[in-house]
C-alpha cells in the first residue's frame, strides 16, 4: 500500500485533495505501461498489479494513472525509518516496504510487546499509512508473518521460503503445505532431498541460527535521552535540553577519560519527522558550553532552519567518534588554555563556514611550484618544517599563486629569451627589470612517456614596480615550436 | 524621581560604547623598524587596535597584502595570524606558503579561512579578533565591501580594544569613513635593482592617510629587509618621509565626532 499511500500524502501536503477516483502507479515495462502498485479502491474493484494499463482501463475506465516512482517510496521507507529510530537502535529496512525493528529489550517503557505495537501502529496510522506489524523470533520470520497476516510461523505456507520453483514444486508433491510440516521432518533428509539452501532458510525462519538485524548506523559510544510527556515546541527550549543532555554525556565521557570528536543531536518530532544535526570538533571536547555554542553555531547555518512543528517529543545526543583526553589543569598550562582557545575559534568557523573553509599552508615534497606548497584543511595536519630563505636574497616565490597559472601575451626579444613587455587582464606591463630563467623540468619520472614540458620561470618587474612570476611552459625549438607564456603568481 | 532601574544596564552599555578605547602605553607599540617612521609614529602603531591598509590602485593588492603580512610579522604577540578573506579574493591567487616563507614569515603560523561573502567574512572576523590567543586577524574583504561601515569597523576596533588582537583589513577602492586607528594606503614600488638588473626587496610606497592619535600623514617608500625582519628606507634617490600630500580635503571623521 506504501506508494499509493504516499501520492495521497503527497497530495494531502500540498493541501490538494487526494483524487477521488481510484488510481494506479504506473511503471513501464517492455514497452507497455503495468501497474506497479494499486489503492485500496482499485484493488476492491479487482485490479491488481502486473496488469497492463490498457486492460486496467478496460475494466474500470475511471481509472486514474500516476507514474511510478520506487526512489520516492524508497525515501518515505528510509524516512519511516528513521523516526523508528526512537523505539530501538536497531531498525533495518527491507525494500520494498518492510521496516523491520529489533524491540528486545526495548518494550518495557510501552508496557509489553502488544503495547509497544498498539504505540507504533497507531503513529503510523496518524501519518496516513497502513502499516500490518507482525512479532516474531527472526527478521525473516516476522516480514513473512506480516505480509500474510498469520500469528503463527508454523501456519505460514511453504511458498515463503525463496527457493527455486522446482523445490516448491517437490514440496507440493511431497504434501508439505505448512511451514509447520516442514518443521516437523527429519532435517538431514530435507537437505538430501530438497536441497542444503531450503534447509537454511528454514532455520533462518524458525531462529534455529541466530540472525541479527543489520542496524541502519552502528551505536554511539555515548549516548543521552530525553523523552517528553509533552512535545516542546520551541528550538531555545530544545538547546536547553540538549545542553542537559550534553552535561550527561560529558560527565560519561569524563568517567571513561575520552572527549568526543564527532556530536549528533536527533531531535524527533511528534510526527514522525527526525531532524539530524552534527558538529565536529578538532580536538575533542566534553565541555557542554563548547558543545552549545557549536550547535547554536550549526543551527544558525542551516540552509532551511530547523522547523519544530508540533513540537519534539525526544531528543537524542550521540557521540560516535570519541578520542582519549585527559583532565587538564587549565591554570598552570597556560599554553593548553591558549592551544583550546584557538581550537574553539577554529571549530566555531568550520561549523559555521564548512570544515574545508579553515585552512593551513603545508609544504609539498615537489619541486613543481604548484605542488611545493598546500593549504589543506585544518584537521588533517601534521606540522612540518618550511624551507628557509637565504640570507641577502629576494624573494625567489610569490605570495599569491594562481592555480591554474594564467597564459598571458608576452613579447620578448627572442623566442628563448626574458619577456619585454606582457599583457595580463587587458593591460600592458612593461618589463623594467628581470631575473631568470630558473628552469623547473616536468617531473618525467612520474609521467608514463617520460616527457613533459620545461617551464622557464623568470621573476619580473613592470615599470610602476608590481612584481611578477611569469613562465615559458616548453622550451623555444627542443620542446616546442611556439611555446606559451603564462603568469604564475603575483610578489608583494 | 529616581531614575527608572531598567534603564541602567541600556545607560551603562551606552557608555562603555561612548568610551574610547584605551590608548595602550607607547612601550608596547610596534614599529616598522625603521627609526625615521617610528618617530613619526611617536614608537610605532597601537598593537590592540583596528588598521586599515588600502591598495593605492589596481594591480597593488599584493603589495598591500604583503605589507599587511609584514606588519603582522612585526607585531610582537605570540599566536597565530588568521587570515580572513572572501572566496572572490581567489581571483588574486591563492596564498602561497614558499613565498610567504620567503619573506621571513613563518607559514605555519597561519590560519587561512575562506568566507563566502563581505558578511560572513566580517562575522568571522569578528569572532577572530574575539579570541585573545589570536596575535593578528587580516580581514581581506572583496570589492566595495559596503557593508564594512562605521558601525561594523568600530565594533571590530572595540574588540580589538579588549582582547588585544592586532586587526588589520585589507581594503581597495576609495576609503569610506572608519574607526580605525589608523590607514594606511599602500602602492608597489620599485625595488632597489640587483645584480644584472634583477628585482630585489620588496618595496612599498607607504602613505598614512588618516591617524586616530592625530599623528600628521606622511608618505615614504619602505624596503623589506628579510634578514632584519624590519622595514628600511634604504632606497636610493628616495627623500625619506615626506608629508603626504592629500589628493582630497582632509575629511573630519565622523567616527571621532560621534565619540567625542
Amino acid at each position: 500500500m506504501l506508494p499509493s499511500e504516499r501520492v495521497h500524502r503527497e497530495h494531502r501536503q500540498r493541501g490538494a485533495a487526494s483524487p477521488e477516483a481510484p488510481f494506479a502507479l504506473v511503471a513501464k515495462d517492455r514497452g507497455s505501461l503495468v501497474l506497479a502498485a494499486v489503492d485500496t479502491r482499485a484493488l476492491a474493484q479487482g485490479l491488481a498489479p502486473g496488469l497492463t494499463l490498457a486492460d486496467a482501463r478496460a475494466r474500470l475506465p475511471e481509472l486514474v494513472a500516476v507514474s511510478d516512482d520506487p526512489v520516492a517510496d524508497l525515501a518515505l521507507l528510509e524516512w519511516l525509518a528513521d523516526g523508528c529510530d526512537r523505539y530501538s537502535p536497531m531498525v533495518m529496512v527491507v525494500p520494498p516496504q518492510g521496516i523491520v525493528i529489533d524491540i528486545t529489550g526495548c518494550t518495557h517503557p510501552y508496557g509489553g510487546e502488544p503495547g509497544m505495537v498498539d504505540v507504533i501502529l497507531t503513529r503510523i496510522v496518524r501519518l496516513g499509512l497502513t502499516a500490518l506489524p507482525a512479532l516474531a523470533d527472526t527478521p525473516d520470520a516476522a516480514l513473512a508473518l506480516a505480509r500474510h497476516q498469520l500469528a503463527e510461523v508454523d501456519d505460514l505456507p511453504v511458498t515463503v521460503l525463496a527457493v527455486p520453483e522446482a523445490t516448491h514444486l517437490a514440496l507440493r508433491r511431497a504434501g508439505l503445505k505448512r511451514i509447520g510440516d516442514v518443521a516437523r521432518q527429519h532435517r538431514p533428509a530435507l537437505a538430501a532431498r530438497f536441497g542444503a539452501d531450503m534447509v537454511m532458510l528454514l532455520a533462518r525462519l524458525l531462529g534455529d541460527i541466530d540472525v541479527h538485524v543489520t542496524p541502519r548506523r552502528s551505536p554511539a559510544v555515548v549516548a543521552a535521552t530525553q523523552r517528553f510527556a509533552a512535545p516542546l515546541a520551541q528550538v531555545d527550549a530544545a538547546l536547553a535540553v540538549i545542553e542537559a543532555l550534553a552535561v550527561r554525556a560529558g560527565m560519561a565521557l569524563a568517567v571513561r577519560a575520552e572527549g568526543g570528536r564527532r556530536f549528533e543531536v536527533a531531535l524527533f518530532r511528534s510526527d514522525g519527522h527526525v531532524a539530524n544535526l552534527a558538529v565536529d570538533t578538532a580536538a575533542p571536547v566534553r565541555d557542554p558550553g563548547i558543545l552549545i555554542r557549536l550547535l547554536r553555531e550549526r543551527i544558525g547555518a542551516l540552509s532551511d532552519p530547523l522547523d519544530p512543528g508540533f513540537g519534539y517529543d525526544m531528543i537524542r545526543l550521540e557521540v560516535p567518534v570519541v578520542a582519549p583526553l585527559a583532565d587538564t589543569q587549565l591554570q598552570l598550562e597556560g599554553g593548553t588554555l591558549a592551544d583550546g582557545e584557538i581550537g574553539a575559534l577554529v571549530d566555531r568557523l568550520a561549523t559555521r563556514l564548512g570544515r574545508g573553509r579553515v585552512r593551513r599552508l603545508v609544504p609539498g615534497d615537489s619541486h613543481i611550484p604548484e605542488q611545493a606548497a598546500f593549504d589543506l584543511a585544518f584537521a588533517d595536519i601534521g606540522s612540518t618544517p618550511w624551507p628557509a630563505p637565504a640570507d641577502g636574497e629576494p624573494p625567489e616565490r610569490p605570495i599569491h599563486l594562481f592555480d591554474p597559472p594564467q597564459p598571458i601575451d608576452v613579447i620578448a626579444e627572442v623566442p628563448d629569451g626574458p619577456p619585454r613587455r606582457f599583457r595580463w587582464r587587458r593591460r600592458l606591463h612593461e618589463v623594467a627589470r628581470h631575473e631568470g630563467p630558473e628552469r623547473i623540468a616536468a617531473e618525467w619520472w612520474r609521467r608514463a612517456d617520460g616527457a613533459g614540458l620545461t617551464r622557464d620561470y623568470y621573476r619580473v618587474e613592470d615599470g610602476d614596480g608590481r612584481r611578477f612570476w611569469l613562465f615559458r611552459h616548453g622550451l623555444y625549438g627542443s620542446e616546442k615550436a611556439m611555446p606559451g607564456w603564462y603568469l604564475h603568481g603575483l610578489f608583494a | 524621581m529616581s531614575r527608572p532601574t531598567s534603564l541602567a544596564p541600556a545607560l551603562a552599555a551606552m557608555a562603555a560604547i561612548a568610551r574610547p578605547e584605551p590608548l595602550a602605553d607607547a612601550g608596547l607599540h610596534f614599529g616598522f623598524g625603521c627609526a625615521d617612521v617610528d618617530v613619526r609614529l611617536g614608537g610605532g602603531l597601537v598593537p590592540a587596535a583596528l588598521h586599515e591598509v588600502f591598495a593605492a590602485g589596481e594591480g597593488d593588492e599584493p603589495a598591500a597584502a604583503g605589507f599587511a603580512l609584514l606588519l603582522a610579522l612585526r607585531g610582537a604577540r605570540p599566536g597565530p595570524v588568521i587570515w580572513l578573506r572572501e572566496d572572490k579574493a581567489r581571483m588574486n591567487g591563492r596564498p602561497y606558503g614558499l613565498g610567504l616563507a620567503d619573506l621571513g614569515f613563518d607559514p605555519a603560523r597561519l590560519l587561512l579561512v575562506q568566507a563566502p561573502d563581505t558578511l560572513a567574512v566580517l562575522r568571522a572576523g569578528a569572532d577572530a579578533v574575539a579570541c585573545a590567543a589570536v596575535a593578528t586577524v587580516i580581514i581581506e574583504p572583496w570589492g566595495k565591501a559596503t557593508a564594512l561601515d562605521l558601525t561594523a569597523t568600530r565594533r571590530l576596533a572595540l574588540a580589538a580594544a579588549r582582547s588585544g588582537v592586532t586587526t588589520l583589513l585589507l581594503r581597495t577602492g576609495d576609503p569610506p569613513p572608519s574607526a580605525a586607528s589608523s590607514r594606511w594606503q599602500v602602492a608597489a614600488a620599485t625595488s632597489a635593482a640587483l645584480l644584472a638588473n634583477a628585482p630585489g626587496m620588496p618595496a612599498f610606497d607607504v602613505t598614512l592617510l588618516r591617524h586616530r592619535g592625530g599623528i600628521a600623514g606622511f608618505s615614504t617608500r619602505l624596503e623589506w629587509d628579510r634578514d632584519r625582519r624590519a622595514f628600511g628606507t634604504a632606497l636610493p634617490g628616495v627623500a625619506p618621509a615626506v608629508a603626504a600630500q592629500r589628493t582630497r580635503a582632509p575629511r573630519a571623521s565622523p567616527a571621532r565626532r560621534r565619540v567625542a
